[in-house]
C-alpha cells in the first residue's frame, strides 16, 4: 500500500471531542480519493494530518510501510507533496523560483538548487501547460494560475502521493471543470491522489473512491459508484439531493430537489 | 489574511549576470566609502594617503604621511568605520532574515523588539559595571527574551496576521524601553548612568580596536551562518505550513534563524546602542535592486547596508562641530525613505 490511514483520530489540543476518529482508508498509485463533507467537519483536518502539518491523537499513517511518526519532514517530502487551499504570497518570487522549491527535500540544508533541479521545474511547468508564465512574479498572477503553478511545484517535488486541499474552491467555473481533469490526468500519469471537496458532481467525475465525513465524525469509505446515493448526500449535507443519471454526459449528476 | 498589503512591498527579480554586475559595484563603491571614512574629519587627510596607509601595512611603500595621519587612521577611523561595515551590514542582513522568516516584510529587528532587549540586557550589564564580553552576553539574551515574546504573543491569540505580529513588537518595544527607564532611573547618575546613555543614543566615536576583537568575530560568523541558509529562508517565506510539507525542519531551522539574526542585533547594539531603521529599510532597497530571491538579497543587503552606516558615520561627524547620535540621522533619513518606498511600491501594482 503506497499510503495507509489507519484508526486515525484528531481533536485540536484542549478541546475534549474528536473531529472524526477510526478513519481507515488506503491508497495506490494511481487512484483518487475525493472526502466529501460539510463546512468544519474536518476533511482539511484530516488532509493536514495526511500532510504531517498535524500529528495525529490516536492511530498512524504508514508510507508504503514506514509509520510517518519515524519519518524525518525531508523523507516524507519525498513521498508526500501538498497543495493548500490558498496561498498569499509576501515576496514576488518568479514563477520559476517558486516552482523549483518543490525540489527542496533534495536539496541539502546549506545547498542551493542546481541546473538539473531548474530543468525538473521547467519540465514541470510544461507539464501541466504553464510554461509561459515561467518569468512572471508570483505575486502578479492569477488565483487559477497560482493553483496551477503550486501544482507544478508539487509535480518538481517527484512525489508519490498528491494531496490537494479543496482545489477547485476558488476557481471559476471553467476552471474547476479543468482542475478537475487535470487531477484525473494526475492519477492516470501514476500519482495517488487525496483531494478534498464541496462538490458532489467533481467526485463522480473522477470516477474512483469516495470518504466521507460527517458532522460527527463517521467516515464512510469506499468506491463511489458503489456508496454515493440519494439518501447519504441528503443526510450529509441536510438538503433533498438526487442523483440523476444524464445520457449526454454518461454519468450521474448530483442535483438539488427544491420546491 | 496573513500578507495582504504585504505582497505588494516586493521587488522585481533579474537575471544572474545582471546581478553579479549590480553586486561587483557595490562592492566597489563600498571600498570607496570605506576610504573616504578614513580620510574625511575633523582632520582631514588626502584620499590617497588613506589608502596608502593602509596599503602600508603589508607592502613596503615609503611614507608620504605624517605620523599624525597614520595614528587619526589606526586610533580613530579605523575601528570605527570597521564597526560601522559590522553594524550597517549585520543589521541589514538580520532585518532580511527576520522578513523572509516571518514571511512578513514588516518587521525589523527594532519593531520585533530585538534591539530594546538588547538594551537593556547590555545596560544591565553596563549598571553592575560588567567587562565588555558579558555586556555582549546578556544583549542577546535580552535580545532572545524580546523575540520571543514577541513572537509568542501572535501565537498565543491564534492570530498570525502582519498587524498581529508589528503590534506585538509594539507591545514588547514600549515593555522594554520602560524597564530600560527603570535601569536608568536606579543607575549611578555620575558613572553608569552617563555611560548608559551616551551608548544607547548610538555613537561610533567611542569605538576601540579592542572592542571589535570580542564583537566582530561574533557578528561574522553569524552572518555567515545565515548566508548559507539563505536558500531555506526562501523556503520558509512561503510560510511555516508549506516549508514544512516541503520537508524542511522548520523549528530547527528557525531556531537557528532567529538565534543567529538576534546575535548580529545584540552585536550591532554592544558595538553602537540602538540604531534604527537600517534593518528595516536596507533589505526593502535590496528588494528594488535585486528582487526577493535571499540568494541574491542577501549579500545586497550586507554590502548596502555596510555603506548606508559607513555613509551616516561620515554625516554623523562632520555635520556639526559636535558628533551627533546615529540613531538620528538613520531615522531621518530612513523614515522619509521608507514612506517613499511605500508611495513607489504601491504605485507600480496599482
Amino acid at each position: 500500500m503506497m499510503l495507509e490511514v489507519r484508526n486515525l483520530g484528531f481533536h485540536y489540543p484542549k478541546q475534549e471531542k474528536m473531529i472524526f476518529s477510526d478513519v481507515s482508508f488506503g491508497i495506490e498509485k494511481g487512484e483518487i480519493i475525493s472526502i466529501l463533507g460539510t463546512n468544519g467537519a474536518g476533511k482539511s483536518t484530516m488532509l493536514n494530518c495526511m500532510a504531517n502539518l498535524y500529528r495525529p491523537v490516536l492511530g498512524d499513517i504508514f508510507i508504503e510501510g514506514r509509520n510517518m511518526k519515524e519519518m524525518r519532514p525531508k523523507e516524507i517530502a519525498k513521498y508526500i507533496g501538498y497543495v493548500p487551499q490558498i496561498h498569499n504570497p509576501a515576496y514576488a518570487y518568479s514563477v520559476l523560483d517558486f516552482v523549483v522549491m518543490g525540489r527542496t527535500p533534495y536539496i541539502g540544508v546549506l545547498h542551493t538548487p542546481r541546473d538539473e533541479d531548474y530543468s525538473v521545474a521547467e519540465d514541470a511547468l510544461r507539464c501541466i501547460g504553464i510554461s509561459h508564465l515561467i518569468d512572471k512574479p508570483y505575486t502578479e498572477i492569477s488565483g487559477g494560475e497560482r493553483q496551477m503553478v503550486t501544482i507544478a511545484r508539487v509535480l518538481a517535488q517527484q512525489p508519490d502521493v498528491i494531496l490537494l486541499d479543496e482545489p477547485t474552491a476558488h476557481l471559476d467555473y471553467g476552471n474547476q471543470l479543468r482542475m478537475t481533469k487535470l487531477v484525473r490526468k494526475l492519477a492516470d500519469s501514476g500519482y495517488a491522489v487525496v483531494l478534498t471537496t464541496h462538490m458532489p458532481d467533481h467526485v463522480i467525475m473522477l470516477q474512483d473512491k469516495v470518504g466521507i465525513l460527517d458532522q460527527q465524525g463517521h467516515f464512510t469509505f469506499g468506491k463511489t459508484k458503489d456508496i454515493l446515493s440519494d439518501t447519504l448526500l441528503s443526510n450529509l449535507y441536510n438538503v433533498d439531493l438526487k442523483l440523476i443519471y444524464i445520457d449526454e454526459a454518461k454519468r450521474d449528476t448530483c442535483i438539488s430537489i427544491m420546491e | 489574511m496573513g500578507s495582504d498589503s504585504a505582497g505588494n512591498l516586493s521587488g522585481r527579480n533579474i537575471s544572474n549576470a545582471k546581478y553579479r554586475m549590480i553586486f561587483i559595484g557595490l562592492v566597489v563603491l563600498a571600498v570607496g566609502v570605506f576610504f573616504a571614512s578614513l580620510a574625511i574629519g575633523r582632520y582631514n587627510i588626502p584620499f590617497f594617503d588613506s589608502v596608502l596607509i593602509l596599503l602600508a601595512q603589508i607592502f613596503p611603500i615609503e611614507p608620504t604621511w605624517t605620523q599624525t595621519m597614520e595614528a587619526v587612521i589606526f586610533n580613530l577611523r579605523l575601528p570605527r568605520t570597521i564597526a560601522a561595515v559590522l553594524i550597517g551590514g549585520g543589521l541589514a542582513l538580520s532585518g532580511a532574515a527576520y522578513q523572509s522568516m516571518f514571511k512578513n516584510p514588516l518587521v525589523s529587528p527594532d519593531l520585533l523588539g530585538v534591539s530594546s532587549g538588547a538594551c537593556v540586557g547590555a545596560s544591565l550589564a553596563i549598571l553592575y559595571s560588567m567587562g565588555p564580553v558579558v555586556i555582549q552576553i546578556l544583549a542577546f539574551i535580552g535580545g532572545i527574551v524580546a523575540v520571543s515574546i514577541t513572537v509568542a504573543v501572535p501565537r498565543l491569540m491564534h492570530n498570525s496576521s502582519t498587524l498581529m505580529l508589528v503590534l506585538s513588537g509594539v507591545i514588547v518595544g514600549g515593555l522594554m524601553s520602560s524597564i530600560m527607564g527603570i535601569i536608568k532611573y536606579v543607575a549611578d547618575a555620575d558613572t553608569a548612568l552617563a555611560e548608559m546613555v551616551y551608548w544607547a543614543m548610538g555613537s561610533l566615536s567611542n569605538v576601540k580596536m579592542v572592542d571589535l576583537y570580542y564583537i566582530a568575530p561574533c557578528i561574522l560568523l553569524s552572518g555567515f551562518v545565515l548566508v548559507l541558509f539563505r536558500y531555506r529562508l526562501n523556503v520558509l517565506s512561503l510560510g511555516e505550513d508549506e516549508a514544512k510539507t516541503l520537508g524542511v525542519d522548520v523549528r530547527k531551522v528557525r531556531g537557528i534563524i532567529i538565534v543567529c539574526a538576534t546575535l548580529l542585533t545584540a552585536s550591532a547594539v554592544c558595538l553602537a546602542g540602538t540604531i534604527g531603521w537600517v534593518g528595516l529599510v536596507i533589505p526593502h532597497l535590496g528588494r528594488m535592486i535585486v528582487g526577493p530571491d535571499n540568494r541574491k538579497l542577501l549579500p545586497v543587503a550586507v554590502v548596502l547596508g555596510a555603506i548606508f552606516m559607513v555613509v551616516i558615520d561620515i554625516t554623523a561627524r562632520s555635520l556639526t562641530s559636535a558628533e551627533l547620535p546615529l540613531s538620528i540621522i538613520t531615522g531621518l533619513i530612513g523614515a522619509p525613505f521608507y514612506f517613499y518606498l511605500l508611495i513607489r511600491q504601491r504605485m507600480s501594482i496599482t
